[in-house]
């Protein structure tokens, strides 16, 4: 998929299982929203090939729109449009919609039900717009960053609610920029960076093989040779990566002895520790040595 | 409340009438649409009559006879172009039409919904209109004449809505609202639709090839003289060609 000379997404491939969560995580530019949108149909990749429910997104559109829900990422409805009445027409286009009500309950939309939509917030917006995408009881539900802009609590509903569709054999493409989001929710996990697919597995095994991680930060500049010297004092298996001047990941054999290496070097070469984290692998950490970037700086 | 899939298309008759509701619901809150559907046609109306009486301006025919028909036409014109050109220029603006595309209402079914919806606003508008010109002392003549009519207003809404829809799917929704604006006011003014094509003197002939004038002059035909203005229909007809031409050709809908 190009954007003029721009490609967004290039040789991309996947395959979603029924009744599964699967997020699609990258950095803000990686081409998630352009993942989905030719998925539902909304754009004709330029070669190779998409297959939604077995149908063609594009060619056979008709066909597969009653069977999927869709949630934007933004906007999305009238401007003038109070909440529910907007919830309520989406319901009335499909056969055998959820009780709207409930739904409003469920989402937390029942103080704003006749606010008209510009005047809702920005987590009330995306609420709604969920709401919209399941309201028509779908087989297949994607959804673009759902719970952007949402507070810490609507962030947990959101994330039930999508769990309890999953368990009720509702198929779930949601695309994130949240690790904390694909790791909790999702059966599947495809990591993409700069139109491509750079991992994928379940969250376990893209964070696990073993591996824990040690977070080095420290007060001054690392001296320029600094990654290369630990890595000789560590030894074979353990991985040195430098996230920033001030910062670096060891990852392999990261436990206990390595972190008494790690302080035995610091002291050796002057260096002042100003917080030395032992963890699991997270998403995060696999996103820094694929790329050689961090999460944070690539999501600008 | 369980999630369990039950997908399916509600009956096509059922969304369309759902989509015309709402937006003729959404027309009826929004009070810049209202000024320019009603308030505005009915203006022109008392003020025509009476200018027209004071200054002893003399048609062929009373000055409601006239302008009341000219009106009607001008309340057509700016609903089926002006309204539905804004109104659809920010549904695109505002990701509705993106959203409805992956809804399970059809293209078709958008379409349908807007002109049901157009249909009903305008036959609003001609009862409003044709009230205060009932008052003022027109008749609207024979049945056929209103017949006649009523063909010229569905001529005319096909002209002027598909010319509104082409402007906005093509530019952004601020330049629709504009243009749509300016466009209906150089029109009111200079498109002999309100007036009769001979009060502009030698542009009389030239102004015959408008889509504003063509819906005037068929109006004026079927409620003053009760016959069928054909070459006002023809042009009529020629623009609702031109206007779904370029609409299918240009029409974005993002």
């Amino acid at each position: 998929m190009r954007y003029g000379d721009k490609v967004a997404v290039d040789g991309l491939s996947m395959r979603v299982e029924r009744g599964t969560i699967t997020a699609v995580l990258g950095p803000n530019g990686a081409g998630k929203t352009t993942t989905l949108e030719t998925c539902e149909g909304y754009r004709r990749p330029r070669s190779g090939r998409v297959r939604v429910l077995g149908l063609d997104p594009v060619t056979q559109r008709k066909q597969l729109l009653p069977r999927i829900g869709v949630m934007l990422q933004d906007g999305g409805a009238w401007s003038g449009v109070r909440a529910v009445e907007m919830l309520e027409h989406i319901a009335a286009l499909h056969a055998h919609p959820l009780p709207v009500p409930m739904l409003v309950e469920r989402l937390g939309l029942g103080d704003c039900g006749r606010t008209p939509y510009r005047r809702l917030s920005g987590g009330q917006q995306q609420r709604l717009g969920l709401a919209m995408a399941v309201v028509g009881r779908p087989e297949l539900l994607f959804v673009d960053e759902p719970t952007a802009g949402m507070d810490p609590a609507a962030r947990r509903n959101t994330w039930e609610l999508l769990s309890q569709m999953r368990a009720d054999g509702v198929t779930i493409v949601l695309t994130t920029h949240y690790l904390e989001e694909a790791e909790r929710l999702a059966d599947q996990v495809h990591v993409l960076d700069r139109g491509r697919v750079i991992a994928s597995g379940t969250p376990y095994e893209l964070t696990a093989g073993g591996e824990s991680t040690i977070r080095l930060v420290v007060t001054e500049p690392f001296p320029p040779d600094a990654p290369q010297l630990l890595a000789t004092d560590l030894g074979s298996g353990v991985e040195v990566t430098p996230i920033n001047a001030r910062s670096l990941l060891i990852s392999g054999q990261a436990d206990a002895s390595t972190l008494s290496v790690v302080s035995a070097w610091c002291e050796q070469h002057g260096i002042l520790p100003e917080s030395l984290t032992l963890g699991r692998r997270t998403l995060e950490d696999v996103f820094l040595q694929l790329t050689g970037r961090e999460f944070e700086e690539a999501d600008r | 409340m369980t999630f369990t899939p039950a997908p399916g298309s509600a009956p096509f008759l059922r969304q369309v009438r759902a989509q015309s509701a709402m937006e003729v619901r959404l027309l009826l809150r929004n009070g810049e649409q209202l000024l320019l559907a009603a308030v505005i046609p009915v203006l022109a109306l008392v003020a025509g009559v009476f200018g027209a009486r004071r200054l002893d301006l003399s048609f062929d025919h009373d000055p409601v006879d006239v302008l009341a028909p000219g009106v009607l036409a001008l309340a057509i014109m700016s609903t089926a172009f002006a309204s539905l050109a804004i109104a659809t220029g920010f549904e695109r603006r505002y990701g509705l039409l993106k959203r409805l595309g992956s809804s399970p209402l059809p293209r078709t079914g958008l379409l349908a919904g807007k002109v049901v919806a157009l249909l009903c606003v305008q036959a609003a508008q001609c009862l409003v209109v044709g009230a205060v010109a009932v008052g003022l002392g027109w008749r609207p003549g024979s049945a056929t004449g209103v017949a006649l009519a009523v063909v010229a207003a569905l001529l005319g809404t096909a002209a002027f809505g598909s010319l509104g829809l082409a402007l906005a799917g093509a530019v952004r929704a601020e330049a629709t609202l504009a243009i749509a604006n300016l466009v209906y006011l150089l029109l009111m003014a200079g498109g002999a639709v309100v007036l009769p094509r001979d009060s502009y003197g030698a542009a009389a002939g030239v102004l015959q090839v408008l889509p504003s004038a063509a819906l005037g002059d068929a109006f004026r035909a079927a409620l003053i003289d009760g016959r069928p203005d054909l070459v006002a229909w023809a042009v009529l007809a020629g623009w609702a060609v031109l206007g779904t031409l370029l609409a299918s050709r240009f029409f974005k809908w993002e």
